[in-house]
C-alpha cells in the first residue's frame, strides 16, 4: 500500500493557549506498507526512513501493543483510535485504510493534556484524579477471607465492565468539552458495584469531581461521543451512576475531619 | 563472590515464621527517618512501594512509562495461582509448593517457593479486599480454572484481563499513597545506575525522559523492581519499553546475575506474519482448559482445517502426555510443537504453525460460554490475524515469553550487593528453569505486598537512617558515567538504527539460544554478538539530542545493554551441560524429552561481572531437594 500521511511535529512541549502556534501539520509519503501491518508498526516503518534521511523520527507513546495498556494513543482523521470502533491504534491494522489512502495523525487536544512533544501528550491529571479518592482504603495485610465477601455476579459483572478502562484519555479527546466524566465515571462505577467499594462512596464522589474540576477538564453535555471513541466500550451508563453518587453524597453530610475517610499512613 | 542463601532454620512451613521472628525490627517511629527507593511500578513495584509507604516508610517509585499503571503487568490475561482450595479438588499449600518445584525442573530453591505458596491464599484475599472483581460464580462466590502442570483449578482469574485488574489493584493502593504523600511518584525516569557507596546500594541515577537530565536520588536502601529481560529477542511477548537495563546496570556494580539462560518460550502465541512485525502477541494458556492441539497427521496436508477429518489429525499433546493432554507445562507443549512442525506437519503458509480447535468445546457447552471466558481473546485474535476463531481453530506458534533467570537475591530477596533489593521477575527465585502459568502474577504480588516490607526492616535495622546523602563523590560520578554514555551514543552518527541492531540481535539469540540450543551454535552466537556489538559503537545512528524527548536514545542505551547480556545469556547456557525446563541442550535429550544432570548442575548459575562478558566469573549456589525428592519430570 502506499499511504500520504500528515503528521503533528512538535518539538518543545505546549505552552501557547492556541494549540496551532506550537507545532504543525508535516507532509510524507510512504511506500510498502503492507495491510497485515498495525497503525504503530506502520508508524516504525516511517520512523525508521526518516532516520535513515537524518531526520528526527516521529514521537509517539506505546507499549504493550495489544490494546491494554493505555499507552498509545493518535487523532487518526479526526477520530481517536481512528475508524475502527472498540479498537486502540495499536491494535488498528492497516487493512482498515484503502491503498492510496491520505491520513491525518494529530496527538489528543485538551487542556488537561498538554502535547509534550510530536504525538505525545502529558496525562498525568489522570493519575492525579485516582490519587483523590479512586480506591478503597485497606492496607497490606489484614483482610478477610476473599470469600468471606460474596458478590452477586449481576453486580461483579457490572463492576468489572467499568473496570476495564484502560486510562488512554480517548473519552477526552474526543470531547468538544474535553470532559473526563467517562474516565471518573467507570472509577465510580467499579466501585459502587462492589460491597467492599460502598464503605467511602461518599468522600469517594466528592473527592473525585472535586479533582476532576480543578485539573481543568470541562463538563459533560450529554453528547456521548466518549463512548464511541472507547476503545473499552465503556458504556455512558457510568457517568449517569457518579451523577447519581454526587447528588447522594450532597445530600448526606460531609464528614467534620476533612475530606478522606480512613486514610491515615 | 559470596552467595549466602540465608534460608531460615526449621522445617519447610516454619521457614517463614521463624524468620519473621528472628529479624530485627525498625520501631514504627523510626521507620519514618528511612528512605526507600522502588524503582519499578508493576505488580511487583506498585505492591512493595504502597505497603512500604504503609508502614511508614518514605518512598520514592519510578517508572519509564507515563503512568504507574501501563507496566507490563498490565498485559497479563489468565490469571493468578493461590492454594485456597474452594473447589475442593485436593489442593493445598504442600501441592502448589510441590508442582511449582516440579514445574521448575527442580533448579528453584525450596525454601522460596514454600513460602510463595503459603503467602498465594494472602494474595487473592488482598486483591478482593482492594475491589479487584475476579470471575465470580452465581453463588456471588469467586471462579477457578486450570492452568498447565497442575491437576486441580487454583487459578483465579479476571476474564482475560487478570493482570490489568490486578495492576489497578495495586496501583490504586499506590495512588492513595501518593496522594497522601507517603510515595513521591517519577514517572516518565528512567533509572540508568545504582549508586553503591562502602559496597552498599545507597541510591540510583535516572534520566528524565522529558527533559533530559540527568539526576541522582539517595536512600537508605533500593528495591529493583524492572522486569523481565525478554525482550533481547527483539519479538517476545512482552511490551515493546521492556529491557534488562536496569538489572544490568545493578550487575555492573557488582550484582550477581543467575541462570540468565532461562527462558520461557509460550507455546501458544499467534505465529509471525512478516518482517514488519515489532512484537508477538499471546493467546493466554487458560485457552487450553477448553482449545485441543493438533496437526494434521499427513506431512504437508494443506487442506482447511475443517475439511480434515478426526481420523486424520494429530491431537498430539493428548497423544503423548495423557494425563496432562492441553494442560503439559509451557517448555513440554512448545517443544512439542516445535516437533511436530520441524516433522513438515506445522500448519499456515510458513509451516510454522499447529491449529488451537474450540469446535469441540463450542458443540459441548455453547459459543456463549466459550465467548464469556475468552471473549476478548478471541476478539484481540480477530483483530490481529482477521480470522473468526469462532468458526475456524486459531493458528499459534511459541514465542518467547518470560525470563526465569535475574539477579540473584538471598531469602530476603537481598542482592549480592547490600541494600539492593530484587523482586518479581528480576529476581532468579522461584521458578526454577520453567514457570508454571498463572505464577509470576503471584510471585510479583507476593514479593511486593508480603515479603519485601519485611525484610527489608531486617536491612534498614541495622543501618543508621540517611547515613548516606547525595553529596558523596559517588554519586556524581555515577551521574558522570551515565552523561558521558549518552553523549557517546549521540556522538556516533552511524548509518544503522537502534532497531536495526536489535532486530540482528533477536535473530541470533532466537536462532541459537531459542527452544534448542548446542554447544556449536552458542559459540557462533558468542562471536556474532560480539561483532554485532562492536559494530554498533561504531555505526548507530541515534539522531536528535539528550535534553529533549528522544526515543531512539532511550532505546540505544536498552539495545547497548542487551547486547551484552546476550553474550552473557549463551555463556550460560553453553556452560549449562545438561537440559532442564525451558533450557534444551540438543545433546542431553531421551527422544525429545529433556534430560537433566543432578550431579553436576543441581545448582543455579550467578555471574560476577569483570568488565568484559566473556571475562564474567560463573559462581553456584548448589540447590537442596529435602522436601520434594529429585526425580524424573513426567506429565505422562
Ligand atoms: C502477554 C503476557 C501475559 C502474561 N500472563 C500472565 C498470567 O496470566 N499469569 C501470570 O502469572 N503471569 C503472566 N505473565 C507474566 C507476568 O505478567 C509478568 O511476569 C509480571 O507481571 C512481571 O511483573 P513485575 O512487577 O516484575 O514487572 P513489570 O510489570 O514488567 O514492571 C516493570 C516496571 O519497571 C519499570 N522499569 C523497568 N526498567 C526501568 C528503569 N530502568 N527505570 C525505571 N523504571 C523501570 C517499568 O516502568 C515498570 O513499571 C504474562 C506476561 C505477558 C508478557
Ligand atoms: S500500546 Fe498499549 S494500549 Fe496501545
Amino acid at each position: 500500500m502506499k499511504l500520504t500521511l500528515h503528521i503533528w511535529r512538535q518539538q518543545k512541549r505546549s505552552t501557547a493557549a492556541d494549540f496551532k502556534q506550537d507545532g504543525r501539520m508535516v507532509r510524507y509519503e510512504l511506500d510498502g506498507v503492507s495491510p497485515d501491518m498495525s497503525f504503530l508498526e506502520m508508524l516504525d516503518v516511517l520512523n525508521e526512513q526518516l532516520i535513515k534521511k537524518g531526520e528526527e523520527p516521529v514521537v509517539f507513546d506505546h507499549d504493550c501493543r495489544e490494546g491494554i495498556c493505555g499507552s498509545c494513543s493518535l487523532m487518526i482523521d479526526g477520530e481517536p483510535h481512528g475508524p475502527q470502533s472498540g479498537t486502540t491504534t495499536c491494535q488498528l491494522h492497516m487493512r482498515s485504510f484503502r491503498d492510496g489512502a491520505e491520513i491525518w495523525i494529530e496527538p489528543w487536544r485538551a487542556k488537561a493534556f498538554p502535547v509534550v512533544k510530536d504525538l505525545m501528550v502529558d496525562r498525568s491529571a489522570f493519575d492525579r484524579v485516582v490519587q483523590a479518592g479512586a480506591f478503597i482504603s485497606v492496607n497490606t495485610g489484614a483482610p478477610q477471607d476473599a470469600n468471606a465477601i460474596p458478590v452477586p455476579k449481576a453486580d461483579a459483572d457490572r463492576a468489572f465492565d467499568a473496570a476495564t478502562c484502560i486510562g488512554c484519555g480517548a473519552c477526552v479527546a474526543a470531547c468538544k468539552n474535553a470532559s473526563a466524566m467517562l474516565f471518573v465515571g467507570a472509577k465510580v462505577s467499579h466501585f459502587m458495584h462492589l460491597p467492599q467499594g460502598r464503605v467511602e462512596r461518599e468522600t469517594r464522589a466528592r473527592n473525585l469531581v472535586a479533582a476532576m474540576d480543578k485539573e481543568g477538564f470541562g463538563n459533560c453535555t450529554n453528547q456521548n461521543e466518549c463512548e464511541a471513541a472507547c476503545p473499552k466500550e465503556i458504556p455512558v451508563r457510568v457517568i449517569a451512576e457518579m451523577n447519581r453518587e454526587f447528588l447522594r453524597a450532597k445530600a448526606v453530610e460531609e464528614p467534620p475531619s476533612g475530606k478522606r475517610v480512613g486514610g491515615d499512613g | 563472590m559470596k552467595l549466602d542463601s540465608k534460608i531460615p532454620s526449621g522445617a519447610i512451613h516454619e521457614k517463614w515464621s521463624n524468620r519473621k521472628f528472628e529479624q530485627k525490627l525498625v520501631n514504627p517511629a523510626n521507620k519514618r527517618k528511612y528512605k526507600v527507593i522502588v524503582v519499578g511500578s508493576g505488580l511487583a513495584g506498585a505492591a512493595a512501594a504502597a505497603s512500604m509507604a504503609e508502614l511508614g516508610y518514605q518512598v520514592e517509585c519510578f517508572c519509564f512509562q507515563d503512568s504507574p499503571r501501563r507496566a507490563h503487568s498490565i498485559a497479563a490475561q489468565g490469571g493468578i495461582n493461590a492454594a485456597k482450595n474452594y473447589r475442593n479438588d485436593g489442593d493445598s499449600v504442600y501441592r502448589l509448593f510441590y508442582d511449582t518445584v516440579k514445574g521448575g525442573d527442580f533448579r528453584a530453591r525450596e525454601a522460596n517457593v514454600y513460602r510463595l505458596a503459603e503467602l498465594s491464599v494472602n494474595i487473592i484475599d488482598q486483591a478482593v479486599a482492594q475491589g479487584v472483581p475476579f470471575a465470580r460464580e452465581y453463588g456471588g462466590l469467586l471462579d477457578n480454572r486450570s492452568f498447565g502442570g497442575a491437576q486441580v483449578s487454583r487459578t483465579f482469574y479476571a476474564r482475560g484481563q487478570t493482570g490489568q485488574q490486578l495492576l489497578l489493584g495495586a496501583y490504586a493502593a499506590l495512588s492513595r499513597q501518593i496522594g497522601l504523600k507517603a510515595v513521591k511518584m517519577f514517572a516518565r525516569t528512567e533509572m540508568l545506575d545504582v549508586v553503591v557507596v562502602d559496597g552498599h546500594a545507597k541510591g540510583i541515577v535516572v534520566r528524565d525522559l522529558q527533559t533530559g537530565e540527568i539526576r541522582t536520588h539517595a536512600a537508605d536502601a533500593v528495591v529493583l523492581c524492572t522486569g523481565g529481560y525478554g525482550n533481547v529477542f527483539y519479538l517476545s511477548t512482552n511490551a515493546k519499553n521492556c529491557n534488562v537495563t536496569a538489572t544490568w546496570r545493578a550487575h555492573r556494580r557488582g550484582a550477581g546475575f543467575a541462570n540468565p539462560c532461562y527462558t520461557q518460550i509460550h507455546p501458544t502465541c499467534i505465529p509471525v506474519s512478516g518482517d514488519h512485525q515489532s512484537k508477538l502477541t499471546l493467546m493466554s494458556e487458560s485457552l487450553r482448559n477448553d482449545g485441543r492441539v493438533w496437526v494434521p497427521l499427513k506431512k504437508g496436508d494443506k487442506r482447511k482445517a475443517a475439511d480434515i477429518p478426526d481420523t486424520e489429525r494429530d491431537y498430539f499433546l493428548e497423544r503423548k502426555y495423557p494425563s496432562f493432554g492441553n494442560l503439559a507445562p509451557r517448555d513440554i507443549a512448545s517443544r512439542a510443537a516445535m516437533t511436530v512442525c520441524d516433522e513438515g506437519r506445522g500448519i499456515g503458509d510458513t509451516g510454522l504453525g499447529v491449529y488451537l480447535d474450540f469446535r469441540d468445546s463450542i458443540q459441548r457447552l455453547g459459543k456463549e460460554a466459550i465467548a464469556a471466558r475468552y471473549g476478548n481473546l478471541f476478539h484481540m485474535y480477530a483483530k490481529i490475524t482477521a480470522e473468526d476463531p469462532y468458526s475456524r481453530p486459531m493458528r499459534i506458534f511459541p514465542a518467547v515469553h518470560y525470563t526465569m533467570g535475574g539477579l540473584w537475591v538471598d531469602y530476603d530477596l537481598q542482592s549480592t550487593i547490600p541494600g539492593l533489593f530484587v523482586c518479581g521477575e528480576a529476581n532468579f527465585s522461584d521458578h526454577g528453569a520453567n514457570r508454571l502459568g498463572a505464577s509470576a502474577l503471584m510471585q510479583g504480588l507476593a514479593d511486593g505486598y508480603f515479603v519485601i516490607p519485611y525484610t527489608i526492616g531486617g536491612y534498614l535495622a541495622g543501618q543508621k537512617p540517611g547515613s548516606v546523602d547525595g553529596k558523596r563523590p559517588e554519586f556524581a560520578q555515577a551521574a558522570a558515567s551515565v552523561a558521558e554514555m549518552t553523549k557517546r551514543l549521540l556522538g556516533i552518527q552511524g548509518k544503522r538504527t537502534v532497531d536495526d541492531f536489535h532486530r540482528t540481535l533477536g535473530k541470533i539469540m532466537w536462532s541459537k539460544c531459542g527452544m534448542a540450543r548446542s554447544e556449536k551454535g552458542l559459540k557462533e552466537a558468542i562471536a556474532s554478538i560480539q561483532g554485532l556489538r562492536a559494530d554498533f559503537w561504531k555505526d548507530v545512528r541515534v539522531l536528535g539530542d539528550g535534553m529533549n524527548v528522544n526515543q531512539s536514545l532511550e532505546k540505544a542505551g536498552r539495545v547497548a545493554d542487551f547486547l551484552e547480556f546476550g553474550e552473557l545469556m549463551c555463556r550460560d547456557a553453553l556452560e549449562r551441560r545438561e537440559s532442564c525446563g525451558g533450557h534444551f541442550r540438543e545433546e542431553w535429550q531421551d527422544d525429545g524429552e529433556a534430560r537433566r544432570d543432578d550431579q553436576n548442575f543441581c545448582h543455579a548459575a550467578v555471574w560476577e561481572h569483570k568488565g568484559e562478558p566473556k571475562d564474567a566469573v560463573r559462581h553456584q549456589e548448589q540447590l537442596h531437594f529435602e522436601n520434594v525428592h529429585l526425580a524424573v519430570r513426567s506429565y505422562k
